[in-house]
């Protein structure tokens, strides 16, 4: 896959005590937005997140200034949004929402070159950015470039969508609720294809749900928002996950967070069991002699290649003759590093041997993970989720400095 | 009972009775479509303005063709004039509100997106919900062309000069002469469902974006 958009990394986005009302004598209007503070360093993605009327939409399109903040600044690269031209400024930002907003009467091509057309690109190069973002997106130009959005299922309209906030090479994108209106399987494959494509983009991208998990999953930092536009935490996932800062967030997050944290953690960060393994056609009296040494009480048949075949309890290894395939009873579900220790754990529960076995790419064994293990890991985590708080303080520090510097010409006063 | 002899006899004068009554009914609706689409752009964007343009749109649909015409007489004689301003005047009710109604037809989302990519208003209007507002304009057109082919037919009264193939309508009616009536009414007819057909070919042409009609769009799958 190409990365069109690598030299141009995203841009610094903060919020300095920015509030929006909408009633003067009413501060708890659905929607308002209450001085909110916050740094999104560049090329991360930060995801607001808050129930139903907690203002984390209406602080999305401050960005963009769709809406104007009542108090407060909004800088972009160290810039108040406020005093640039607000035509500008938008081209400049990518924009997703969840109906999509595709043009009806416009053809994908053409909706997806909307804002080059706007920037006064030529015709041809208008042509090839929207083929070039089509493909970026996982749909076939050639299949997809005439057609009307009407012609589309709600998936490929929202890969359109997120093309179309991408013609221009935005160094930010701001996207509300965009996989909202998909069914859940296709949300997760978009999550994930929009995941792999910002590992290349970089951009720096403001993310609105009301959904905790896509939050926790998508976020590098999340900013839980309370009713009244009240921002209650401003963290990484983990550190949200592990060391929730207000009762709001702990029952925002919900009794099974640490389930949760479980999915942002992988097999491939466990030290891995050593199985006690044996090769069909081994000696049985000698794999036995091996497996009885071991605690575990059972022996893992493998075929040639270490590729696992199935359990044989200790008691049932015969005392001599050689391993046979049918001797194995059992087997456990097969893991693979990239697994997360969610799924992992939920594979385990399900298996008669609760051990999963963690194999290769090849299929080959490469050890065992236990629930214990998983457990272990999460004690472990607790501790990481406080270092990953320090390092999101030096990133605010760094970013008040930024602001302070930016300040720092004349004729304006340091902001306090 | 149709006295066939007459009608050959009188094919020219039904020709350029036929001629004349589309050059009656194509000013009017050029007229009409020019004032609904200029008011239209403006009552889309102002509310009060729309309220109050559609209101007296309506209360002029409630004049009785006949007695507007008579009222026109004193002040502009029997002349083109006193025939083309009633006529004008029907088509506004009907492509003034579906002008409005197709500029406001764009959904909330499409007017967000287009904002929020940074349209100016103007941009918006030209290459978002002008675009989006023509199937409810031609549907508007085809309602004011067939109800104007209609009206043309009692432009008659105000003298031979002007009436279209209503004069043959009028003449008959006076003479009580059944062929002469039905060589202006048929046609009359025919004209009507030929412009309706062009104006749903148009519609197909111009809007290929639209899901074809009695057709749902195709599902969210």
């Amino acid at each position: 896959m190409s990365a069109p958009a690598r030299h141009a990394s995203g841009a610094t986005v903060d919020f300095e005590h920015v509030s929006k009302q909408y009633d003067a004598h009413a501060k708890g209007t659905p929607g308002a937005v209450n001085d909110l503070s916050f740094h999104v360093p560049a090329g991360r993605i930060c995801v607001l997140v808050g129930p139903s009327g907690c203002g984390k939409t209406t602080s999305l399109k401050m960005v963009n200034r769709l809406i104007e903040p009542t108090a407060g600044r909004i800088l972009i690269d160290g810039v108040d949004t406020a005093g640039r031209d607000v035509t500008e400024l938008r081209r400049g930002i990518g924009y997703v929402i969840q109906q999509v907003g595709l043009f009806p009467h416009q053809t994908i091509a053409q909706n997806v070159a909307t804002v080059p057309r706007l920037l006064g690109w030529p015709a041809a190069r208008q042509r090839e950015r929207a083929e070039e973002l089509l493909a970026l997106v996982g749909l076939d130009p050639g299949r997809y470039r005439n057609r009307y959005p009407r012609q589309l299922s709600g998936g490929e309209r929202q890969r359109v969508g997120v093309a179309r906030a991408l013609a221009a090479d935005p160094p930010i994108m701001l996207m509300d609720e965009p996989f909202g209106a998909v069914d859940p399987i296709v949300r997760e494959r978009l999550q994930n294809e929009f995941l792999r494509l910002q590992e290349d983009l970089a951009k720096t991208i403001l993310f609105v749900t009301h959904d905790i998990d896509e939050a926790i999953k998508m976020g590098d930092l999340v900013a839980v928002m309370q009713l009244g536009g009240k921002l209650e935490q401003f963290a990484p996932p983990a550190e949200i996950l592990a060391n929730p800062a207000s009762e709001f967030v702990a029952r925002f997050v919900g009794a099974d967070r640490g389930l949760k944290r479980l999915s942002l953690s992988r097999v491939s960060e466990l030290d891995l069991r050593p199985a006690v393994i044996a090769r069909v056609g081994d000696a049985s009296a000698e794999a036995r002699r091996r497996s009885a040494t071991d605690p575990f009480p059972y022996l893992l048949l493998v075929d040639e290649s270490r590729r696992p075949i199935g359990w044989i309890a200790d008691a049932a290894i015969p005392s001599e003759g050689r391993l046979d395939e049918r001797l194995a009873h059992s087997m456990s579900p097969l893991i693979n590093r990239r697994t997360t220790l969610k799924d992992a754990l939920s594979m385990l529960l399900d298996a008669d041997v609760q051990a999963g076995i963690v194999v290769d790419r090849t299929g080959a064994v490469l050890g065992l993970v236990t629930a214990d293990m998983i457990a272990e890991r999460m004690r472990e985590t607790a501790g990481d989720a406080r270092f990953a708080a320090v390092d999101l303080e030096t990133i605010e520090r760094a970013g008040a400095i930024g602001a302070i510097e930016g300040a720092a010409q004349p004729s304006e006063p340091a902001p306090t | 009972m149709i006295d066939w002899g007459w009608v050959a006899d009188h094919l020219d004068h039904v020709a350029f009775r036929t001629l004349q009554h589309l050059y009656l009914a194509a000013i009017a609706l050029a007229i009409g479509f020019a004032v609904s689409f200029a008011f239209g752009v403006i009552a889309a964007r102002w509310r009060p303005v729309n309220v109050v343009s559609t209101a007296i749109a309506g209360l002029v649909f409630t004049i009785p063709s006949l007695a507007l015409f008579a009222a026109l007489v004193p002040v502009t004689g029997l002349s083109i004039l006193t025939a083309e301003v009633p006529l004008v005047l029907y088509t506004l009710v009907i492509l003034l509100r579906n002008v409005v109604a197709g500029l406001q037809a764009a959904p909330p989302d499409v007017r967000e997106a287009a904002d929020g990519m940074g349209f100016r208003a103007a941009g918006r209007l030209w290459r978002v919900e002008l675009p989006l507002a023509v199937p409810l304009i031609i549907a508007g057109l085809r309602v004011a062309t067939v109800s104007t082919i209609g009206l043309v037919t009692i432009t008659a009264t105000l003298g031979d000069a002007l009436g279209g193939l209503g004069f043959f309508i009028y003449e008959g009616m006076n003479r009580f002469f059944l062929t002469e009536i039905l060589v202006g009414a048929v046609p009359t007819i025919l004209l009507s469902l030929v412009a309706d057909r062009a104006f749903v070919w148009l519609q197909g042409r111009a809007t290929p974006w639209a899901p074809p009609r009695g057709l749902q769009p195709e599902s969210n799958a």
